[in-house]
């Protein structure tokens, strides 16, 4: 379970988030919807610990650990995941050597045994069926050349190759055609269990049609203003968030 | 690939583990260089005079030059005089008249990951082992042998094998060359000898592993390295010193001389110490390494990783006189904290249809200079000739400088150069996404600089390859977030 609470957050000095709460249940997947600038990015990369924000007040905690307190590193082997909505490239590292260091990391955090090189193609090979990614992409260098769409089915492939327990679906959906964005949220529902969580950033109803999330919020310059079930992103798809940010003001 | 992470983070945790020193009765003489210094070096050595009358000729010639000055280096002052040019660990307090090496050298070499009992040594690689001014030991000179192959020290060289020696020393490196060429043929002390015979393809990697241990000595290497017609040879150096406040000099000189159809690969991973974290001490590394296709389809090819030294000098160059001949030239060098490296090639294109390939990849880290000077030269005889150079270079933090200096001097119309040069940074961006997949900072930049320079650590041999990659990033530890 992960829980935020009165959580305020600035970046260069100027303060993005004025109090977020939010909880999201083992399961659950959640909504984040609202306009551009609103700190739904400013959300996600608090709580996977970018080193450019700075937390000035509140707490987040996942299973009872203080996020806070750990190292980015430290909370992706607790199980958080982030798809980036701007994966990098990085010249040189393939993508093999890439998710072999990210495995053993965690594998080692946990106090598991490493993985023998031929179990690990393996589960590369088994892996990236879920997201029909190719075999010439993953013998590349991370993210490098890719176009924008493999670049997000890549994400969704290393989400498979870690099994997070939480995963960060930051505006996963943009830059990706009809075909790509079916391939990439199916691939997203088959990896889910029953224990996994999510938070999905997005724009547009047509992830969610896909994604079905059980809670939707609406996040408004740094504070979540409105929580409902999934009609209420079919309801901002209809109306926009004029009438939200109205009733915000009343 | 497997076992490189875990390595890179079990080495990340040691500096600069080959910092000890070897307490061991070392035979030095006086500091100071004069005619007389070299006439005691050439006694002690048992040379004939010709090789004497080498030492002073040289010794005279350098007395007329000034040290170059050309190096995007700053250069500490150095006392050649406050310097003792022969230091013999191998020497017993009483001549015991025993020929047993002392045991203490051994351990130092095993330390050093260095076995000399053949029994336990690295199976395929056969090893000189040189500390201070004197060839400890020579590793499977037996088993090259019966191949004619002859390995070992340059000093035993000189009283086995006078004639193939006076035959090609200098002859690559006249003593006129440079200024530290001057001074290495006038007091060089041991290094190794190869001659590979026609049509003999070298059964084993031949490796010569350099230790300075005494304090206030130089060490003058001096390599040199026959592959005559028809044959092949992989050659490996290794060299690390321990930590002293004060700099210590290792001008080297390697000259290789291949023949017809012959092939050499000479492979480096230089480790000297490179001083502390605040620029005192490390060694200068000043050397001439060059070698000369002297035969029709020769080929050399110098890979080199230099992670060592507070100051590096050091151009390992071609001469391609040979037609068809072809050279290479890999490097990786990384600096970091106060080190300055100045290193590049020379690639001399005289025969018809010769080529040339550059793969330079430098790193640059804390307040380090990182400078690439290379020359293309192409003869006006050199039709068809070919070069492709590719000089990059990575830049960790903002306090360090990265350097291109490439010189194109071509005189025939046909020949074809190219160019390529790129400059980039690891950005804040790289380091989060590897954080957020579970790879802390320090692992992380390991695997994007092995990743960098993968392209030059994949010409190494197998085991060096691996100590190449541990080196790295042990080498740029704690230099970025």
């Amino acid at each position: 379970m992960l829980e935020v609470r009165n959580l305020h957050a600035c970046i260069n000095g100027k303060e993005i988030l004025k109090g977020v709460d939010l909880t999201i249940k083992d399961g659950e997947i959640h909504a984040l919807m609202g306009t551009n600038g609103a700190g739904k990015s400013t959300l996600s990369n608090v709580i996977v610990g970018h080193p450019s924000y700075e937390v000035t007040a509140g707490s987040i905690t996942f299973n009872g650990q203080n996020l806070l307190e750990m190292k980015p590193e430290e909370r992706a082997h607790a199980g958080i995941f982030l798809s980036f909505q701007q994966p990098v490239e990085i010249p040189g590292v393939s993508m093999v050597n890439f998710m072999r260091a990210a495995v053993n990391a965690r594998h080692k955090a946990l106090g598991e045994e490493q993985m023998k090189s031929t179990d690990f193609l393996k589960l590369m090979r088994e892996k990236r069926k879920f997201v029909e990614i190719d075999n010439k992409l993953i013998n590349r260098s991370v993210n490098e050349g890719f176009s924008g769409g493999e670049k997000k089915r890549n994400e969704i492939f290393q989400m498979a190759m870690l099994e997070p327990k939480f995963c960060i679906l930051d505006e996963t959906d943009s830059g990706l055609d009809v075909d790509a964005l079916r391939i990439v949220a199916e691939g997203f529902n088959k990896l889910r269990t029953k224990e996994t969580s999510a938070m999905v950033i997005t724009h547009y109803q047509r992830l969610l049609d896909y994604i079905r999330p059980d809670v939707v919020h609406v996040l408004l310059d740094g504070r979540i203003v409105k929580t409902g079930g999934a009609e209420l992103a079919q309801e901002i798809e209809n109306r926009g968030f004029d009438w939200i940010k109205e009733e915000v003001t009343e | 690939m497997s076992e490189s992470n875990e390595f890179v983070r079990k080495v990340a945790e040691e500096k600069y583990k080959f910092g000890f020193t070897t307490d061991i009765h070392t035979e030095i003489i006086d500091k100071g260089l004069n005619e007389d210094v070299i006439r005691t070096i050439s006694s002690k050595k048992g040379e004939p005079e010709w090789l004497l009358e080498f030492r002073l000729e040289a010794y005279r010639y350098w007395l007329t030059q000034k040290q170059p000055e050309w190096g995007h280096l700053k250069m500490p002052d150095i006392d050649y005089q406050a310097i003792s040019y022969y230091a013999d660990p191998t020497k017993k307090k009483k001549d015991s008249g025993s020929k047993e090496i002392d045991p203490e050298l051994m351990k130092t070499f095993d330390k050093l990951g260095i076995p000399l009992e053949e029994r336990l040594a690295l199976s395929g690689t056969a090893v000189d082992a040189v500390m201070d001014s004197v060839s400890v030991k020579t590793t499977f000179k037996e088993r090259l042998a019966e191949k004619n192959i002859i390995f070992c020290s340059i000093s035993e060289a000189v009283r086995e094998y006078p004639e193939l020696v006076r035959a090609y020393l200098g002859s690559v490196v006249p003593y006129r060359d440079n200024y530290f060429a001057a001074l290495n043929s006038a007091v060089f002390s041991d290094g190794s000898f190869v001659y590979i015979p026609k049509n003999t393809r070298c059964p084993m990697e031949l490796s010569t592993y350099f230790r300075i241990n005494a304090r206030n000595t130089g060490q003058f290497e001096r390599t040199l390295i026959v592959c005559d017609e028809g044959s092949y040879v992989s050659y490996l150096e290794g060299c690390t010193a321990p930590m002293r406040d004060e700099n210590q000099l290792h001008a080297a000189i390697v000259e290789i001389v291949v023949m017809d159809n012959a092939e050499v690969k000479y492979s480096t991973v230089q480790n000297w110490y490179p001083g502390d974290a605040d620029g005192k001490g490390g060694v200068l590394n000043l050397v001439t390494k060059r070698g000369h296709l002297r035969g029709v389809n020769s080929k050399l090819s110098w890979t080199q990783v230099e992670t060592g030294s507070a100051i590096t000098w050091k151009y390992p160059s071609c001469i391609l006189t040979g037609d068809n001949s072809q050279a290479e030239f890999y490097s990786v060098a990384v600096t970091n904290n106060y080190q300055q490296a100045d290193t590049g090639t020379k690639m001399i294109h005289i025969g018809k249809n010769t080529r040339s390939t550059i793969i330079s990849k430098g790193i640059s880290a804390g307040r380090s200079q990182n400078s690439y000077r290379g020359l293309v030269k192409v003869g006006a005889n050199a039709d068809g000739a070919r070069n492709y150079s590719s000089c990059d270079s990575l830049l960790l933090g903002s306090l360090c400088g990265a350097h291109t200096f490439p010189y194109m001097d071509v005189h025939n119309n046909t020949a074809t150069v190219e160019h390529e040069a790129t400059t980039s940074k690891i950005s804040e961006e790289q380091l989060f996404y590897c954080n957020q997949r579970g790879i802390s900072t320090e692992e992380a930049v390991g695997l994007i600089v092995n990743g960098y320079a993968k392209d030059v650590i994949n010409k190494l041999p197998m085991e060096f390859a691996v100590e190449a990659q541990k080196l790295l990033s042990v080498s740029l530890e704690g230099t970025v977030g």
